[in-house]
């Protein structure tokens, strides 16, 4: 058995506001194996983003513990969390916003290099950055570009090359393909397989996009306002959900093939704000299955076969 | 002629457009030829930077000039034709006959005015509706979309974001247009909110015989709610037909590309794979066809002229000079 690269326990992440407590992470456990790779899906504003963020510890969690290759991350001062984070990084959404419009390629690619002192040799460093740029498929001579005169396409590769170059173990890719056409965004995915496979890289692959995931994990946690609602190898999750809101979801896919034709479930209404939630199931308000319990108590996440965890009072076996 | 016009909602010949700016003249589209039926709904599918919403705008006469010039042999909307109208005019065709959807509800409202308001603000203006008639109007249209029609008087930033998409609907609703173009009007909406807005458009193109087109990246989305696809590439069409024309007998390669670009929800393994390269730059396309760079069925024939619009049933055309050698066919069409 594989050692667990990342464990967390008990997560929360509370936000204070003028309106009340924001639960936008809400007690969640999951680990992961070195090589593999995590989805996290679920929709605007169910705590994906704010997961990864709080796992890299860019946002103090309000409690629980995040343990990264036995060190649990949240005890670390800051000279020790700045060792670890090289260990972690992350690839963020908006390949247009996260670069700095007034550093070329190679400071870019360069800068953690030089900040984490892992070359201090000038040539060695350049070296270093084309090697990278290869790696990501970025050609030599735009190494002295600018972001703006890059598509985005391209702009990913740079902050993939970026985060590459601290030689991480962990990636969080936060939507990393949600801002790109098509036929780009299935070459950025290759990209990210690939190098998966050639650096033993573990993944947390947050996405709205389901047929993305699917391709991409090995294992997928749906989140709804905050807490995971079901997690399962993306094969069994595919074939055999059981949460409601998952069922909701997989049938809201558009697919593109005319010979396959679903029943689609719709759901009402919109997800609810996360401030001052009441004691119930999350998604009671827009369950098509909610029954009276529903409205008593939150469903606690369980083992119903093998690596498959759902949180719903109306699934057999998972009344708790 | 009269038999025409009971034939088409929107009859486009050749439609250009190009943009002249300091760094150069871009190509936006070049020469895009679109007929539509009546209560047809046709997507228009591509990447960015392929010209759909350019389309769309120099339909709806839009188009910024400078830096924008607009050539065109045809523009006839339900047998009218528009393409020569003075600008008074296209006012009052704008909002009553053709309207549109925009891709982001979050910045097509208006903050300052209640979504009641701007809902009223075109019925006021093309049915010449008295105030409180317009808001009472204005209160069914948003029932019609789901929403409740004590919310009339709420403002914008008070509805959320499918919500906001629904306001916006029923403001292209209004007049009971006869042409609806919707430019990626689900984009920035989440995937169950998106299927809820889909589904509401399909059910008022039942109640109202609207005319769609609809503007997408989503091939998924195209299966859903069009009849008809044109797939647009730099500027021009490069295959169109029905749906099943175009999904089940694709012809064009980079039709396929978009195809093999998607990952496939039944078979996870599939390695994707991609169109290799990037869109050409639209200030200097490619001789011949614009495709060829990234084409892998590309030959020495491709480079030389433009490949004519094959028509290879009623229905369904393709531009690809491929199709001269017979026998020619692409894999995915092989199975």
């Amino acid at each position: 058995m594989p050692e667990n690269i990342l464990e967390v326990r008990n997560l929360k992440k509370y936000f204070k506001t003028a309106h009340g407590l924001l639960h936008a992470v809400d007690d969640i456990s999951f680990s992961l194996q070195q090589g593999k790779t995590l989805g996290l899906v679920g929709e605007s504003g169910c705590g994906k983003s704010t997961t990864g963020r709080t796992i890299l510890r860019l946002i103090e969690p309000t409690s629980g513990e995040i343990i990264f290759e036995g060190k649990d991350v949240n005890r670390l001062s800051k000279g020790e969390m700045r060792k670890v984070r090289k260990d972690m990084q992350m690839i963020f959404q908006d390949p247009f916003s996260s670069l700095d419009p007034k550093k070329t390629i190679n400071q870019i690619i360069s800068e953690p290099i030089r900040v984490n002192h892992i070359l201090k040799n000038k040539h060695q460093i350049e070296e270093r950055v084309l090697e990278l740029m290869e790696t990501v498929g970025l050609a030599e001579r735009l190494i002295n570009s600018y972001p703006h005169e890059l598509d985005g396409g391209r702009r990913q590769r740079i902050g993939i090359a970026r985060s590459l170059a601290v030689e991480p173990r962990l990636i969080v890719c936060d939507e990393p393909v949600s801002a790109l056409d098509v036929s780009i965004q299935a070459q950025i995915l290759n990209l990210l397989k690939e190098l998966q496979t050639k650096m033993g890289l573990t993944y947390i692959f947050i996405t709205h996009d389901l047929s993305v995931v699917n391709h991409f994990s090995d294992e997928i946690a749906v989140m709804y306002l905050g807490q995971i609602v079901e997690k399962a190898p993306a094969e069994e999750l595919f074939e055999n959900p059981l949460h409601p809101y998952t069922k909701a979801l997989l049938s809201a896919i558009p697919i593109p093939d005319l010979n396959e034709k679903r029943a689609r479930i719709s759901l009402k209404g919109e997800i609810t704000s996360p401030v001052n939630l009441p004691n119930e199931c999350r998604f009671a308000n827009r369950c098509f299955e909610c029954t009276e319990i529903c409205r008593r108590e939150i469903p606690p996440l369980i083992e119903i076969s093998p690596n498959h965890f759902v949180a719903c009072f109306g699934v057999p076996g998972g009344k708790g | 002629m009269s038999e025409e016009k009971n034939h088409y909602i929107l009859d486009v010949e050749n439609l250009v457009v190009r943009y002249e700016t300091e760094d150069g003249v871009v190509e936006a589209l070049n020469g895009i030829d679109l007929k539509l039926e009546y209560k047809q709904t046709i997507g228009l599918v591509g990447e960015t930077g392929a010209g759909k919403t350019t389309a769309a705008l120099a339909i709806m006469r839009l188009v910024p000039d400078p830096p924008g010039v607009v050539e065109c042999d045809k523009l006839m909307l339900d047998g009218r034709d528009i393409l020569n109208l003075p600008a008074s005019k296209m006012d009052e065709v704008r909002g009553k006959d053709i309207s549109m959807i925009f891709q982001d509800p979050m910045t097509a409202l208006n903050p300052v005015f209640t979504v009641g308001e701007q809902i009223a603000e075109s019925l006021q203006l093309h049915e010449h509706l008295p105030e409180k008639a317009a808001l009472e109007k204005a209160k069914d249209l948003l029932e019609l979309v789901g929403i409740s029609r004590e919310r009339a008087n709420e403002y914008p930033h008070q509805f959320s974001g499918g919500m906001k998409q629904r306001v916006v609907i029923a403001i292209a609703l209004a007049c009971n247009p006869k042409l609806l173009i919707a430019d990626e009007p689900t984009t920035a909406l989440d995937v169950t909110i998106q299927a809820q807005v889909l589904e509401l458009m399909n059910e008022l193109k039942e109640k109202y015989d609207t005319s769609i087109i609809m503007i997408t990246h989503d091939l998924g989305i195209v299966a859903e709610v069009c009849d008809e696809v044109a797939v647009v590439y730099a500027g021009r069409i490069v295959e169109q037909g029905t749906l099943e024309d175009v999904f089940n007998r694709t012809m064009h390669p980079y039709t396929e590309g978009l195809f093999n670009s998607l990952p496939k929800i039944k078979n996870r393994q599939a390695m994707l794979k991609p169109i290799k390269g990037l869109m050409p730059d639209p200030t200097n396309l490619p001789k011949g066809c614009a495709f060829t760079p990234r084409c892998n069925y590309a030959t020495e024939a491709c480079l030389l002229g433009q490949p004519p619009l094959r028509h290879v049933s009623d229905t369904h055309a393709v531009r690809c000079v491929a199709y001269d050698q017979p026998g020619f066919h692409i894999e995915r069409g092989r199975k």
